[in-house]
C-alpha cells in the first residue's frame, strides 16, 4: 500500500498524483498534493529532505467554513494561473457545472473564488481537483502563500513580455533590408535573413505565446469559444505559413508582424494586470485582517499604543482613543474607556489597553465584513453579464468572418487580421477593474458594497425610503419617563422591562440595558409588536399599546401625553396595565443636509415609520420629507416600496438591516446601518459602516460614476469592433497594424477604467457640516 | 557583403546571451519591486542598504 508523500497517511489507489521534486508521487487526497506542488514550486523542496516527521494532512486544514444558514460549505480559493477575463469566465463555467456547486463566483481583481457547495453532494477537495483539471491552481486564502503566487506570476509576466520586447526588435532588424534593401541583397543573404528571423520567432511563438495557445486548448476543451481563440489561430497560422515559407524559400515571411503583435497583446495584457493589482491593493487592508491571531475568546491581552487591534474585544483597563477608519471610513478618533468595545483592524492610539478577546479569526467582524466586500467585488451588475454574453457570442462571429474573409480573398493575411484585430478583449476588460475600483472607493467612504447589481440601479434611483428608528435617529433611546399604573413601582416596572427586552434585538430594547431583574421564561419576539414572556408563571406583554391591551383587555387610564412626542412602550400582564414608559431618540446631526442633499438632487424621500403617525410627521416637517406615513408594519413598507415601484421609481431602502430585512430586499438598492449589528447577517446590498448617512450621498456619486464608466467603455469597444471588423475583412489593415489597434483599444478602456472616480457629490448641502442642535425624536 | 554572413549569426547568438542574462536577473528578484528601491536613496537608515 502506498501512502502519501506529504502526510504520510495511505493513499489509496493513487488516485492523487503528481511530479513533485524530479519524480512521479502519490498522496492521499487534492490538499496534500496542492500543498506539496506549491511547496516544490516555491523552492522549499528541501523541506522534504530535512524534516523529521511527516506533515499534517492538508485535508482537514483545508479552510471549510459553514455558512450561516448552515446547509452550505463555503471557501474563498485563490486561483492562480489565471491569465485574463476570459480565464474567469471559464473558471465560473467549470464550477457551476459541477454537481453540488450552488454559488460561483470569481473576482477578477483578487483573483479569488467564492465557492458554496452542498456538502452531501460534493466537496472542496473535488472543486480543488476539477480547476486543477481545466489548468488553473486553486487553494484556499493564505496570504504568504498568496503572495508567493502573485510574485511567480509576476516573474512569468515580466519574461514572456521580455522575450516577446527583445524578439520584435531583433526580427525588426532582419526584416528591414527586406522592406527596404531595394533588392541589393543577395538570395543567399536574404534567406539568411529570413532563418534568423525563424530562429528568433520561435522562441517568441514558444515562449511568450504559450499563454495564448494554452488558453485556446482550454477554451477547446470546454468546447467555448473564449477570448483566446482567435489569438491563437491568429498567431499559429502566421507563423506555420511564414515557416513554410522560410523552407520552401519563396512566399512572403511575417515574422515580424508576429513578434509584433505578440508584444502588443503581452503588453496590453501585462498594463492589465497592473492596473488589476491596483484596484484589488484598495480591498486588501480588509484581507490582511483574516491572518490569524493565536489568542482565544477569553483571553485578556495588552495593546500597545500604535499598534493594530487583532481580535474583537471589550477593554478591560485603560483609557485610549482608536482610529476605526478602516472599519467605518470615520478618520475621526474614538474614545475608548473600560467596557467600550474594540474591533479588529482598529488602530490603538494614545494610551496601552488591556482587553478581553471576544472574538478572534474569521469571527471578527473586519473578517464578516471582508468577506462581504469579496461576496461584493465578485458579483456583477446585469450590464457587465450582458456584455460578457455579447464578447462570446462575438468571439463566434469573428473566427467565422476571418475563415470568410480568408477563404474570399485567398490571403490568409487578411484572415489573421481579423481574428487579430476583432478580438473582444477590450469588451472583457470593460467592467471588472471599474467595478473593483467602485468598491474600494465606496470602503474608503465607509460604504460596504456586498451586491455589485445594486451599483446599477443606484445610479437611477428616484424615491429614497427611509426608515425612522436608528435610521434619521441614533436608534439608541433612553427612558425619559416611567408612569407607573399598578401595585409595582417604577424601578420594579423598569427592572422587569429589563429583563423581557434582553432578550430583543430591537432598537427599542437597547433603552433598557442595565435594568435586569429575574429571569423570564419563553419570551417570544412579535415583529413591531413588542414581546411576550412568562415571568413567574403569568403572561407579561412588552410593547405597543394596542398589543398589550390585547393581553389584559382594556385601555390604560390616562396615558396619553399629548405634549410629548417621543415613543411609548406599553407593560402590562394577564390582569392590567404596568407601566407606562417614555423613550426618546435623538435625530443624527447629519440627517438634515442628507435629505436637503438628496432633495436638491431631483430624489423624492420618503418617511416610513413604524412608530405612531404624529411623531413621523413632526420629523417629516422639520426635515423638509415630502411623503412620510407612521404606523407602518413590516408588511405595510413592503406594500409601500412595491406601489413606488409600480409607479415606475427606482426605490432605495435605507433601514437597519435587521428588522426591514424583506422591504430592503423588496427595495431595487439596500442601504443598512451597519454599526452594532453584525455586518455578516445585514441582508442589504450597501451597508453604511460609519452609521452615517452621508455614505448614502457618496454612494450614489460613485454609483453613477462608475456606471458611466462601465457604459462608456462598453460603448467604446463595440464600436471599435464594429468599425475594426470589415476594415480588416476587406484587407484594408495589415496584421501588425491590427495587433496596434487592438492594442491601442484595450489600453483605451484601462485607462479609462483608471481615471478617478467622482466621488464628491457637488450638489451636498452645505448645511450637513454645521448640524444645528437636534431636536428629541424617537 | 559578406560581412553579413558572420554578422547575422553572432546577432543571434547575442540575443540568447542577453536572453540568458535578462533570465538571470528576473530570477533573482531584480524586478520584483521596481518601486521601494528608489526610495532607498531618501533613508538616512544605513541599515537597509
Amino acid at each position: 500500500m502506498s501512502v502519501c508523500f506529504h502526510c504520510g497517511l495511505p493513499a489509496p489507489g493513487g488516485v492523487h498524483r503528481a511530479t513533485v521534486l524530479g519524480a512521479e508521487r502519490e498522496f492521499c487526497c487534492a490538499g496534500c498534493r496542492a500543498v506539496a506542488s506549491t511547496i516544490a514550486a516555491a523552492g522549499l523542496g528541501g523541506y522534504y529532505q530535512t524534516r523529521t516527521e511527516t506533515a499534517a494532512c492538508a485535508e482537514p486544514a483545508v479552510e471549510e467554513k459553514r455558512s450561516f444558514d448552515g446547509h452550505k460549505g463555503e471557501a474563498s480559493l485563490v486561483l492562480g494561473r489565471v491569465r485574463c477575463a476570459a480565464c474567469l469566465w471559464l473558471i465560473e463555467e467549470r464550477l457551476r457545472r459541477l454537481p453540488g456547486v450552488t454559488r460561483a463566483a470569481v473576482n477578477y481583481a483578487t483573483q479569488r473564488a467564492q465557492v458554496a457547495w452542498d456538502p452531501a453532494r460534493t466537496g472542496l477537495a473535488r472543486i480543488v481537483e476539477a480547476l486543477r483539471e481545466v489548468g488553473y491552481d486553486a487553494f484556499p486564502y493564505d496570504p504568504a502563500r498568496a503572495a508567493a503566487a502573485e510574485r511567480r506570476e509576476r516573474r512569468a509576466e515580466i519574461w514572456r513580455l521580455f522575450v516577446a520586447a527583445f524578439g520584435a526588435m531583433q526580427v525588426m532588424m532582419y526584416a528591414f533590408p527586406a522592406y527596404f534593401g531595394g533588392g541589393e541583397l543577395s538570395a543567399d543573404a536574404e534567406q539568411l535573413m529570413r532563418w534568423a528571423g525563424l530562429l528568433l520567432t520561435l522562441p517568441v511563438v514558444l515562449i511568450s505565446c504559450a499563454p495564448f495557445f494554452s488558453g485556446a486548448l482550454r477554451e477547446l476543451r470546454l468546447r467555448r469559444v473564449g477570448l483566446d481563440t482567435p489569438i491563437a489561430l491568429g498567431l499559429a497560422g502566421a507563423f506555420l505559413a511564414s515557416a513554410w515559407a522560410t523552407v520552401a524559400g519563396s512566399g512572403a515571411v511575417y515574422f515580424d508582424s508576429i513578434c509584433m503583435l505578440a508584444f502588443l497583446l503581452l503588453g496590453a495584457r501585462y498594463l492589465e494586470g497592473a492596473a488589476r493589482r491596483r484596484a484589488g491593493r484598495m480591498l486588501d487592508p480588509l484581507l490582511r485582517l483574516e491572518a490569524p491571531s493565536d489568542a482565544i475568546a477569553g483571553d485578556i491581552i495588552a495593546v500597545a499604543p500604535g499598534k493594530t487591534i487583532p481580535v474583537d474585544g471589550v477593554v478591560v483597563a485603560g483609557d485610549s482613543s482608536a482610529d476605526e477608519s478602516l472599519l467605518t471610513g470615520e478618520s475621526r478618533a474614538v474614545r475608548k474607556g473600560e467596557g467600550d468595545e474594540l474591533l479588529a483592524g482598529s488602530v490603538n492610539l494614545e494610551q496601552p489597553l488591556s482587553l478581553r478577546v471576544t472574538r478572534t479569526g474569521r469571527e471578527t467582524r473586519a473578517a464578516g465584513i471582508a468577506r462581504l466586500a469579496e461576496r461584493g467585488a465578485a458579483s456583477r451588475p446585469p450590464l457587465v453579464d450582458a456584455a460578457d454574453r455579447v464578447a462570446r457570442h462575438l468571439t463566434w462571429i469573428i473566427v467565422v468572418t476571418a475563415l470568410a474573409a480568408g477563404a474570399w480573398s485567398h490571403s490568409p493575411w487578411v484572415a489573421i487580421a481579423v481574428l487579430v484585430v476583432a478580438c473582444p478583449c477590450a469588451l472583457a476588460l470593460a467592467a471588472p477593474i471599474v467595478l473593483t475600483r467602485a468598491s474600494g472607493e465606496l470602503l474608503a467612504h465607509g460604504v460596504l458594497l456586498t451586491r455589485a447589481r445594486a451599483l446599477e440601479a443606484l445610479a437611477r434611483v428616484t424615491d429614497v425610503v427611509l426608515d425612522k428608528t436608528g435610521t434619521l435617529t441614533h436608534g439608541e433611546p433612553r427612558v425619559t419617563r416611567v408612569t407607573a399604573f399598578g401595585a409595582m413601582g417604577e424601578n420594579a416596572c423598569l427592572k422587569l422591562a429589563g429583563s423581557l427586552e434582553s432578550s430583543s434585538r430591537h432598537p427599542l430594547a437597547r433603552a433598557f440595558i442595565g435594568w435586569r431583574s429575574g429571569p423570564i421564561e419563553a419570551p417570544r419576539d412579535f415583529p413591531g409588536e413588542g414581546i411576550e414572556a412568562r415571568v413567574e408563571s403569568r403572561r407579561v406583554r412588552i410593547g405597543t399599546e394596542a398589543f398589550c391591551q390585547a393581553l389584559c383587555g382594556f385601555p390604560p387610564a390616562g396615558a396619553a401625553h399629548p405634549n410629548f412626542d417621543g415613543s411609548h412602550v406599553f407593560l402590562a400582564d394577564e390582569r392590567g396595565w404596568l407601566a407606562a414608559f417614555e423613550l426618546a431618540d435623538t435625530l443624527r446631526p447629519e440627517a438634515a443636509g442628507v435629505v436637503a442633499s438628496l432633495r436638491r438632487a431631483g430624489l423624492t424621500v420618503h418617511l416610513a415609520s413604524g412608530d405612531r403617525r404624529e411623531i413621523g410627521e413632526t420629523l417629516a416637517h422639520a426635515l423638509w420629507i415630502d411623503n412620510c406615513t407612521g404606523a407602518m408594519s413590516p408588511q405595510d413598507k413592503y406594500a409601500y416600496v412595491a406601489a413606488l415601484q409600480r409607479r415606475g421609481g427606482v426605490v432605495a431602502m435605507v433601514g437597519d438591516g435587521l428588522n426591514d430585512a424583506p422591504v430592503l430586499a423588496r427595495a431595487d438598492v439596500s442601504f443598512a446601518m451597519g454599526a452594532g449589528a453584525d455586518a455578516a447577517q445585514l441582508r442589504a446590498d450597501l451597508v453604511l459602516l460609519g452609521n452615517s448617512l452621508d455614505g448614502i450621498l457618496a454612494a450614489r456619486t460613485i454609483a453613477a460614476s462608475a456606471m458611466r464608466v462601465v457604459r462608456q467603455n462598453i460603448g467604446w469597444a463595440l464600436a471599435y469592433n464594429t468599425l475594426a471588423l470589415p476594415l480588416a475583412a476587406f484587407g484594408l489593415i495589415g496584421p501588425w497594424e491590427a495587433a496596434l489597434a487592438m492594442g491601442a483599444s484595450s489600453l483605451t478602456v484601462l485607462l479609462n477604467a483608471l481615471r478617478p472616480l467622482d466621488t464628491e457629490p457637488e450638489w451636498k448641502a452645505s448645511t450637513s457640516s454645521s448640524p444645528s442642535p437636534s431636536p428629541s425624536y424617537s | 557583403m559578406e560581412s553579413l554572413y558572420l554578422l547575422i549569426p553572432l546577432s543571434v547568438a547575442l540575443v540568447f546571451v542577453i536572453g540568458w542574462a535578462f533570465w538571470r536577473a528576473l530570477d533573482g528578484g531584480q524586478f520584483d519591486d521596481l518601486e521601494r528601491p528608489a526610495h532607498d536613496i531618501l533613508s538616512d537608515d544605513d541599515r537597509s542598504k
